[in-house]
């Protein structure tokens, strides 16, 4: 058994996310992106590698989407309506929800804009999101016979989520991004502990580790209120989702409490229905969030109201969220050039900034000048402000959720080359675990586990379940001067419970292995027992005793009379109490260790007695007999008592 | 509107639709479907308002069921795998049964709810313009005690604060030994604080997240409701309350009687004064929420999930499915009936979806379409509607059904919502996507609220107060207008001075439930010009459904509740055996699998050392791990101290019987030699032969039939022996 996975996206990059797994014959694809930074055949993952034939119906059993960014999501109205593929699709609800608007967002970026064919249409997303089948955190729902699937909490937008997956024994995790700390609005990751063979998990900050984001949100807010208070404008351009919730939480809040009244707008109607969304989805937020929303939604923002293109020459300040992000094109360029001339106005541009945008070179350098195309220059005066919010786990998040679920194996995605691989170094060097960061269009191929399944007796399970206690008294001897030996005993007194099933594992033709306890097996095989056992008459000195108490003794038959029985064992007991430890127990006539059995021989000749000869000094004999299990410790606790000499107290 | 009854009350069976109830004495001629009075046969018209349109099985008819081998073993009896005690059948919709169950050695709690319909014996709170200056001095009662056939005056009210009636016989159990609760409804979660607040109390309660909202708003709102008493009736006196002393009770109309004491007169230790909000919230910090469709895992051994029910708005959030590891069996807990084996979730969405014909939510929705046509008529007679149903989700379908009614006859009448609660609970409901039914889901994927009243709100059509004396209130405040309001029992709450205003007015309009003794209820009312609808609503699984509902889920083992043992008669009885379970019982459920399945790792069994035993084609051999109960699975996996120890093991276990001539062949070979000698040395070993050996050193075998003693001088020559022995032997 073996799990294989395709990586078709995000193999050492950050775009078009895209895994094909195989888990014992059942193919899932995890996330179906595109590639922002391409405009050619690169942007879509490779679908052909899933199936040359192109029957994407039999050759994959589901898709499962983690949330709803374009690199993660984008593929799949062409994957479904282009390519045809008509499976299950999963995805969580809010995922679900808000994924036609990124997508036709982007259709029309891409067909209105910038004049291009389009490579679905809107009734292409509308068919496709009907397919969606809708899944709730912690739900586990049965794809099929064999394949299950749970999504849990991923943190890293508006119901993002890390998705289990098991087909027979074998489990995985893709986690999709995720965000190991809590922000504004969202919660962090959270995860139960499950038995992996495999996690795939994104690297976007594979080196990185962060600090608090409490200082640059103060940052953030002091340049916006100084340069709204002086009257000029802030452009904050952002994508519909995501960001820009976080974001208006966090000025609607400081609106509040500074009590501002300079207005805060939204470019187009798309944020404004993107916030009716949260508004319903709001139980995917954060703790805090969900618990005010009876009285105040949290997304109910009051100092924010929709934009018209009019206001865009109104005097005075203002803030406006525009989109597209990255000032790509769209509204949120044509607000720039008019807004970037002015000394006044402030630029912030939240989070990462593809190679090629505005957004990217306003961050890079310090322009005063940018060519928009052969003809238009834009002279930038406007203050510059950057500001990195990124709801992507830092390394220390990856190092932390790797190390929880402990999987068998690690594969990264969804990061720079040079930085996975020092983070697989690390992985592999400090958590032991095996690791891979394929490039795309690669496999991986790694072993499953493998569980054999046999009936199993009542008596087996109770008695693999019965608490295993070992007492073990270590005694601290350093206080052995002041008090006597009995009362003395500061022992401190250690439990064990290590519970190690022991069975017999029985193999039938043609019936299912059985695994039974080991005194069931004689019976179901109908065979009689047979006992082996060992046995040593010990001889142990009473050398110095005989001459103190030397009357009460029959000397000449070195044999103790049965008054004596009990003392001599009794002081056996304590001499081999402090060799062994706790492990033995006095049961008045015998003594006993494990299957090793002592009690005192009174006999004139024990079979058992192999020594020759006449005794020269006087002694004490014990039997000993055990079974084969004890072997060791049986010579050892004779060879202790052949050494010792009961009358030295 | 023909039929108007005593009180003008509006007789449901003048209306088709609304006739359905079996809450009669008997089943109507005219009426073709049996429908029992315990099953609750009223059907939710939440069709359209709950998430896949489940049907919710019978709340007195839960289903164990088991997945059953064919015993291994022969010898062995069937042994008891389930103990089932049924501690209250329940009354109607807002009184879910409430049974325990052990099983594996846990004791499963499933629901704790409250009788509230009792809360009528005592008299609402005395206004001025109620209070009746000749209150029945003490000795009147006495006259009144011998004439209690004739028609109960509102006089004998019990006028008090009122006292809370709980499961009588859960108080029987001890409270530290219930290790789950399992809580299917807000209803069923009513009586939880008086449970959780014990000393001792331990169990883990499992709940839906929804479920859990909505009961702790329900509880808070019981607690606020009750304080108007006790602002009333000043602090309550220590010790029982005066009505409950013996003689008081004797006095008591024997209706009244009957549901203080129960119907063996043994209930009245059940009555309790309500829990406080402290209460409320240290049993909600005890409570474990579960999400849709969610698996957990109590003690590695009991898996719990949660799927919907179909019932209502509170009551179709959390139906728990159980599984124990060793039978796969699996409960149902009332009301709800999509509960599953590991395997079958999918096939069962699929089919319960089939076993809710559409004529059924159809019939629903005319019922709800006729309750809107006579608040119309109402309303545009000039009276006010009073609906103080408790129905969560019945109050959204009405909210929408209502407001198109209005709009379309261009009624300008508002709405209102009275309750301490209603304004986060209509918030609630606007943001539990996962918990509703396809077509309201599909308002999220367009981006619109789930339900109208947000809207309404806004449009100022819907006006949400917390309580009758809220300053706003007074100044928008017209009449005729519709009002929703708390509590159906009509005690407690701001239905009662809407009532009271409401009730001398003929053309104002009460819409009760039927299930609800609508007598007794209106009792401090009368008289009443007021118009009374009662209707019914579904509230349980109807009779003729559990069959289907059977043949999905494919029990094992059904239990049932005794008095409809009558009324089920199925053919293919042979597929489930049907137990018939009585209030106070325990009934044992016999385990017919006598063998649990063990999954060893892969790399554990490439370690066995197997032995194939020569006469038979049976190969065995030692297994050693680490064992791990976990999610309902037995499993052993490879231990840390694996990979060394178990090569070299000497044999533990031997049998067959050990020929002399051949050990001392072997042990010559090892240069080991000795001589054969009958033991006569010994009494204890008549039978013992020994073999006495010489060289190397001095050792002695004695063997006998079963046994055999190895004693040797020194371990070298012993562990010589052992190997000689072992190798004749066999062994493992």
């Amino acid at each position: 058994m073996a799990i294989e996975c395709l990586v078709l996206g995000a193999g050492q990059e950050v775009g078009k996310s895209c895994a094909v797994v195989t888990i014992n014959g059942k193919r899932i694809m995890f996330d179906c992106g595109m590639h922002m930074g391409y405009l050619d055949h690169r942007r879509f993952p490779d679908f052909s590698l899933i199936s040359k034939s192109a029957d994407f119906n039999t050759a994959i059993d589901c898709i499962v989407i983690t949330h709803f960014h374009l690199d993660h999501v984008g593929a799949l109205p062409y994957f479904t309506e282009v390519c045809g593929y008509s499976g299950p699709i999963y995805m969580t609800y809010p995922t679900k929800a808000l994924s036609p608007l990124m997508l036709e967002d982007y259709r029309k970026v891409m067909v209105d804009r910038r004049g291009e064919q389009e490579l679905f249409s809107n009734d292409d997303i509308m068919k496709c999101m009907k397919k969606v089948i809708a899944v709730d955190l912690k739900q586990t729902v049965q794809v099929d016979k064999d394949l299950q699937i749970r999504a849990y909490y991923a943190g890293h937008v508006l119901g993002a989520a890390m998705f289990y997956a098991k087909v027979g024994d074998a489990a995985m995790v893709y986690t999709g991004d995720y965000n190991m700390t809590p922000d504004r609005h969202l919660g962090a990751a959270q995860i139960d502990r499950l038995q992996l063979d495999l996690l795939i998990t994104e690297s976007t900050y594979a080196t990185t580790v962060r600090d608090s984001k409490y200082a640059r949100e103060r940052e953030f807010l002091k340049a916006v209120h100084k340069c709204v208070a002086d009257g000029g404008k802030v452009l904050i351009p952002t994508f519909a989702l995501g960001r820009a919730q976080e974001l208006c939480i966090l000025l609607d809040n400081y609106w509040e409490r500074m009590n501002l009244k300079v207005p805060i707008y939204f470019s187009a109607g798309l944020t404004i229905q993107a916030n009716m969304y949260y508004k319903m989805l709001i139980s995917w937020t954060n703790q805090r969030v969900k618990e005010t929303y009876a009285t105040h939604n949290a997304f109910d923002f009051k100092n924010v109201r929709s934009f018209d293109r009019s206001l865009i020459n109104a005097p005075g300040p203002c803030v406006l969220f525009a989109t597209p992000g990255m000032i790509s094109g769209g509204f949120s360029l044509e607000v720039f050039k008019l807004w970037a001339p002015s000394e006044m106005n402030l630029v912030t541009l939240p989070g990462y900034c593809l190679a090629g945008t505005i957004g990217h070179k306003l961050t890079t350098g310090k322009p005063t000048k940018i060519d928009l195309d052969k003809d238009i220059q834009i002279s930038v005066r406007c203050q510059i402000h950057q500001l990195s919010f990124s709801p992507h786990t830092d390394a220390k998040g990856i190092m932390d959720l790797v190390k929880f679920l402990s999987p068998k194996h690690v594969i990264l995605v969804h990061g720079e080359k040079p930085k996975m691989a020092s983070l697989k170094g690390k992985i592999e060097s400090d958590l032991g675990i095996q690791c891979y960061y394929p490039a795309n269009n690669d496999t991986v191929c790694i072993p499953s586990t493998c569980w054999l399944k046999a009936d199993t007796s009542k008596t087996f399970i109770r008695s693999s379940l019965n608490p295993n206690f070992k007492f073990v008294k270590t005694i601290s001897e350093d206080k052995s001067n002041l008090v006597s030996k009995e009362t003395e005993a500061t022992s401190v007194l250690q439990v064990h419970d290590e519970r190690v099933a022991e069975g017999i594992l029985i193999v039938e033709k043609s019936k299912k292995a059985k695994v039974v306890h080991q005194n069931e097996l004689l019976l179901m095989i109908g065979k009689d027992k047979h006992d082996v056992q060992f046995a040593y008459c010990c001889p142990v000195q009473i050398g110095n005793l005989e001459r103190t108490k030397g009357m009460d003794f029959a000397l000449s038959k070195n044999v103790v009379s049965t008054s004596d029985e009990c003392s001599w064992l009794h002081l056996l007991f304590a001499k081999l109490a402090t060799k062994l430890g706790g492990n033995i127990q006095d049961f008045g006539q015998h003594l006993q260790v494990d299957s090793i059995h002592i009690s005192v021989c009174l006999k004139d000749i024990c079979p058992y007695r192999t020594t020759d000869g006449p005794q020269k000094e006087p002694a004490v004999f014990f039997c000993c007999t055990w079974s084969v299990a004890d072997v060791n410790l049986a010579w050892e606790i004779i060879s202790i008592m052949e050494n010792l000499d009961l009358s030295i107290i | 509107m023909a039929g108007a009854g005593a009180y003008g009350r509006k007789s449901a069976h003048s209306q088709p639709n609304c006739s359905k109830s079996g809450l009669g004495p008997g089943p109507g001629p005219d009426q073709p479907i049996i429908t029992c009075r315990l099953l609750r046969s009223l059907f939710t018209p939440l069709i359209q308002t709950l998430r896949g349109p489940i049907l919710s099985s019978s709340s007195t008819s839960p289903l164990i069921q088991r997945r059953v081998e064919r015993p291994r073993s022969t010898r062995s009896l069937p042994s008891v795998y389930m103990k089932f005690t049924c501690l209250s059948k329940g009354g109607n919709f807002y009184f879910p049964p409430c049974h325990i169950i052990t099983v594996s050695g846990f004791r499963i709690l499933l629901d704790c709810p409250l009788d509230l319909s009792s809360l009528m014996i005592f008299s609402p709170i005395p206004t001025h313009a109620f209070s009746n200056p000749e209150l029945p001095s003490p000795d009147s009662v006495d006259q009144k005690r011998q004439k209690h056939e004739r028609p109960i005056d509102s006089s004998e009210l019990i006028r008090a604060q009122p006292w809370f009636k709980t499961v009588t016989s859960l108080h029987l159990w001890n409270v530290p030994f219930i290790d789950v609760v399992l809580i299917s409804s807000p209803m069923g979660m009513l009586g939880l604080p008086f449970l959780s607040r014990v000393n001792g109390f331990r169990a883990k309660i499992y709940v839906t997240e929804v479920t859990a909202r909505i009961g702790q708003l329900l509880m808070e709102d019981l607690v606020l409701m009750n304080k108007e008493f006790r602002q009333f009736y000043g602090c309550e006196e220590s010790g029982l309350p005066q009505w409950m002393n013996w003689e008081k009770l004797e006095s008591l109309p024997s209706l009244f009687r009957e549901i203080v004491l129960g119907e063996d007169g043994v209930e009245l230790g059940g009555w309790m004064p309500l829990y406080s909000a402290d209460d409320v919230k240290g049993c909600m910090q005890k409570v474990h929420t579960l999400k849709y469709a969610q698996e957990v895992c109590y003690n590695g051994t009991l898996i719990i999930k949660a799927v919907s029910s179909g019932l209502e708005i509170g009551t179709y959030l959390s139906s728990p499915v159980l599984e124990d590891v060793k039978d796969n069996s699996c409960y149902s807990a009332p009301t709800s009936q999509k509960s599953s084996t590991l395997s079958a979730d999918n096939d069962q969405e699929a089919s319960a979806e089939l076993l809710l014909s559409t004529s059924e939510s159809l019939e629903e929705m005319e019922k709800l379409n006729f309750i809107c046509s006579c608040i119309i008529d109402s309303v545009k007679a000039g009276g006010s509607v009073l609906i103080p149903i408790g129905r969560l989700g019945i109050i959204l379908q009405l909210l929408e059904l209502i407001s198109l009614s209005l709009e379309a006859s261009s009624l300008k009448v508002p709405i209102f919502i009275i309750s301490s609660v209603a304004e986060e609970l209509l918030a609630f409901t606007n943001i539990i996507p996962e918990w509703l039914c396809k077509q309201r889901q599909e308002k999220l994927f367009s981006g619109e609220p789930f339900f109208a009243h947000t809207q309404l709100i806004k449009e100022k059509k819907l006006h949400v107060f917390p309580a009758v004396h809220s300053p706003n209130l007074l100044k928008i405040w017209q009449e005729p207008c519709i009002a929703f309001s708390p509590h159906w029992s009509l005690r407690l709450g701001p239905v009662v001075h809407l009532l009271r205003r409401w009730s001398g007015d003929e053309n104002s309009l009460l819409i009760m439930e039927e299930g609800v003794d609508a007598d007794l209820a209106l009792l401090p009312f009368k008289p009443m010009a007021m118009k009374v609808l009662q209707c019914s609503f579904l509230s349980g699984i109807k009779l003729q459904k559990v069959q289907p509902l059977l043949k999905i889920l494919q029990p094992k083992f059904v239990l049932f509740p005794e008095d409809l043992r009558q009324l089920v008669s199925y053919s293919d009885t042979n597929s489930h055996a049907f137990f018939y379970y009585c209030e106070n019982e325990t009934l044992p459920v016999p385990s017919l699998k006598n063998s649990s399945e063990l999954e060893i790792a892969a790399d554990l069994v490439s370690l066995i050392h197997c032995r194939r035993l020569t006469a038979e084609s049976i190969g065995i051999g030692r297994l050693k791990g680490d064992f791990s109960v976990t999610h309902g699975k037995h499993q052993l996996h490879s231990g840390s101290e694996q990979a060394d120890s178990s090569q070299s093991r000497p044999p533990l276990l031997h049998w067959g019987s050990l020929d002399l001539e051949r050990l001392l062949a072997v042990l010559e070979k090892m240069g080991i030699r000795g001589s054969v000698e009958q033991g006569n040395s010994d009494t204890d070993s008549e039978n013992a032969r020994v073999v006495h050996v010489y060289e190397p050193n001095k050792a002695l075998i004695e063997v006998r039939e079963n046994s055999t003693i190895i004693s040797a001088s020194n371990e070298s020559l012993s562990s010589l022996i052992f190997e000689a022995v072992d190798g004749i032997l066999s062994g493992l």
